[in-house]
């Protein structure tokens, strides 16, 4: 998913210069896949500060690619702020005439907000290209399948690792909005407020194609050696480069690309198979980037994840049944042209959310941008998002 | 007009003698039941309801601007659009689902009215009626009505189904609906007598039969 660029100085309505701290946890932690990860470690940020009664707590749960670093800049001279960075920061009230300085709709005054990176990542928390101290090697092929449910378990033990108690809130999108809606789910006393942000109750047959898809580029890659590809000082970037660009097809709208690239050219037409049209030139810089800097591993136990979470499965396909014990509020938004996750998914959400007489509002934004939408600073979008913020007691 | 002064209700932000309509809708909506309001605006509606009968329950709203007042005046807000049905609501899942000043807004009419008997045990439905004199009047010289509650030029109006009281009841008839109770007012004030003539606004207090 795009990144925000924001070059340049430190801006009142950001959260600033930010630093990683990493949790260790030595107690076991059994997964749903029946496998118990003995101890690890999660990589995580937090902006803004915890009120005395620690109850001004938000966590943003990231989605496939992203990582502990929602917001700010490591240094200066950063060219980019984190992933989420429109998103939060101090509300200083600060006159300008300049959208980019305005207010962000998550108050960092008023919320303290933790940016974690998932199990299984590779940014910092335990994962397959993390060390495994029983052998001194990455885990690589052994690190296990981790799920939706292993990863909200997990994030329980930094918030008691970190004396919180309970949420004021939980947002996330696409696969973020499904650990936050397991979260209420697994913790119904331990959230307020959930924020689920174009996702779905489960993924689609045609998502779990997508996926798929992204697999086999990966696992059919000569470099990927069954997972062992650290051994051997070389990493799949030919299968991580086409599963990131098929993602950022589904990512997009056919409008916002029609819109943005159209038919253009990068020169003239040159009757061969080098890059030729803007579109083109744009997959494989993303590809490149990507396959650059992302963990293949990872990437694949990022998407099972996203197939695997079926919170209604247990109960029969009843999603309404599986929320019953759900106590937290919503607010549940989906995004016109987003057909990864489209606005029909989120509707199956706020139905059950209906059936059991839970608090939730709903609004269908209107947006050009497909999935990307959900990062996108869209007015409309983060009013509704300020309002809703605005309004939470803590 | 209707009491609405019990349970200690804080009714200073509404104006009651233009908003007759809601005193009889809560008239007709018992203390702290679930209520459904379909094109709920801003959520005026509701927040009135909640204040002094305690309901709970959900707004819908299509419009963007309409919503977000919603959502920040505490309104749980759904956006959605009536025209597609009430498939995210269950069978009988609300004591009441209100449809205010919209059915003449509607295209497919008959079946938001079946929806909402589908979905609430009963149903308010309330319109402007077209047989009100004034209407009569600029017709029978020569032009289409243009009013306070029909404010529309012809060529610009969301309104597509307009009716009479006459019709919605020959309507509910041959849907085999049970009118539970009929008011009619105009400006503010109940009119009983020749109400089709008389009446500007038409509210029905319905249920399937």
């Amino acid at each position: 998913m795009t990144k925000n660029n924001s070059a340049g100085a430190i801006k009142p309505n950001s959260v600033g210069l930010v630093a990683s701290q990493t949790a260790y946890f030595d107690a076991p932690l059994l997964l749903k896949s029946g496998e118990i990860l003995s101890q690890f470690h999660l990589v995580y940020e937090t902006y803004g500060t915890l009120n005395a009664d620690k109850s001004n707590a938000v966590i943003i749960c990231h989605a496939l690619s992203g990582n502990h670093h929602v917001a700010g800049k490591y240094t200066e001279i950063d060219k980019n702020a984190g992933w989420w960075d429109n998103l939060i920061g101090p509300n200083n009230r600060t006159e300008s005439n300049n959208p980019l300085d305005t207010d962000k709709p998550l108050d960092t005054n008023k919320f303290f907000v933790i940016g974690l990176n998932n199990l299984g990542g590779c940014h910092g928390s335990s994962g397959p290209s993390s060390v495994d101290a029983a052998t001194g090697k990455p885990f690589g092929a052994n690190f296990p399948i981790v799920t939706v449910e292993d990863w909200v378990n997990s994030q329980a033990r930094l918030l008691d690792y970190l004396g919180i108690k309970t949420l004021a809130a939980v947002i996330g999108g696409s696969l973020g909005g499904m650990q936050a809606l397991q979260w209420t789910i697994a913790y119904p006393e331990r959230v307020k407020h959930a924020l689920v942000i174009a996702s779905a109750p489960n993924l689609t047959a045609q998502n779990i194609a997508f996926n798929e898809v992204a697999r086999q580029a990966i696992m059919t890659d000569p470099e990927f050696y069954a997972g062992d590809y650290y051994a051997h000082n070389t990493v799949p970037k030919r299968g991580l480069r086409i599963a990131r660009m098929l993602g950022h097809i589904t990512y997009l709208s056919d409008d916002a690309m029609g819109e943005k690239f159209g038919r253009k050219l990068k020169d003239t037409l040159k009757y061969g198979f080098d890059v030729e049209f803007e579109m083109e030139s744009y997959l494989r810089y993303q590809g490149d980037k990507f396959a650059g800097e992302f963990d293949a591993n990872t990437y694949l136990r990022m998407t099972r994840a996203l197939d695997y979470y079926d919170p209604a499965l247990e109960y029969g396909g009843d999603l309404s049944a599986a929320l019953k014990n759900v106590k937290a509020q919503f607010l549940v938004l989906s995004f016109t042209s987003d057909w990864r996750f489209s606005p029909a998914r989120s509707r199956e959400i706020v139905k059950a959310l209906l059936d059991t007489e839970l608090t939730v509002s709903y609004a269908e934004v209107t947006a050009a941008h497909g999935h990307d939408a959900f990062l996108m600073p869209d007015a409309h979008y983060h009013a509704i998002l300020r309002a809703y913020l605005q309004k939470i007691e803590i | 007009m209707v009491n609405i002064t019990k349970n200690n209700v804080n009714i200073t932000n509404f104006d009651l003698k233009y908003r007759q309509d809601f005193a009889i809708i809560a008239g007709w909506i018992s203390f702290g039941s679930k209520v459904l309001d379909l094109g709920c605006g801003d959520g005026t509606l509701l927040q009135f309801l909640r204040s002094s009968l305690e309901t709970k329950g959900y707004g819908v709203e299509k419009d963007d601007a309409n919503w977000l007042a919603c959502l920040k005046n505490g309104t749980n807000v759904i956006q959605m659009d009536l025209e597609a049905g009430l498939s995210g609501f269950e069978n009988q899942s609300f004591d009441t689902v209100i449809l205010s000043q919209t059915l003449q807004a509607m295209h497919n009419t008959e079946e938001i009215v079946q929806e909402m008997l589908r979905v609430g045990r009963e149903i308010i439905v309330t319109f402007p009626n077209f047989g009100y004199w004034r209407n009569r009047m600029q017709i029978t010289n020569g032009s289409m009505p243009v009013s306070k509650t029909l404010p529309y030029q012809w060529y610009d109006t969301p309104n597509v189904h307009l009716c009479t009281i006459n019709d919605f009841d020959q309507f509910c008839k041959n849907h085999k609906i049970t009118v539970i109770e009929r008011k009619v007012i105009t400006e503010g004030q109940e009119v009983s007598f020749m109400p089709n003539l008389l009446g500007n606004l038409a509210m029905y207090r319905l249920k399937a039969s």
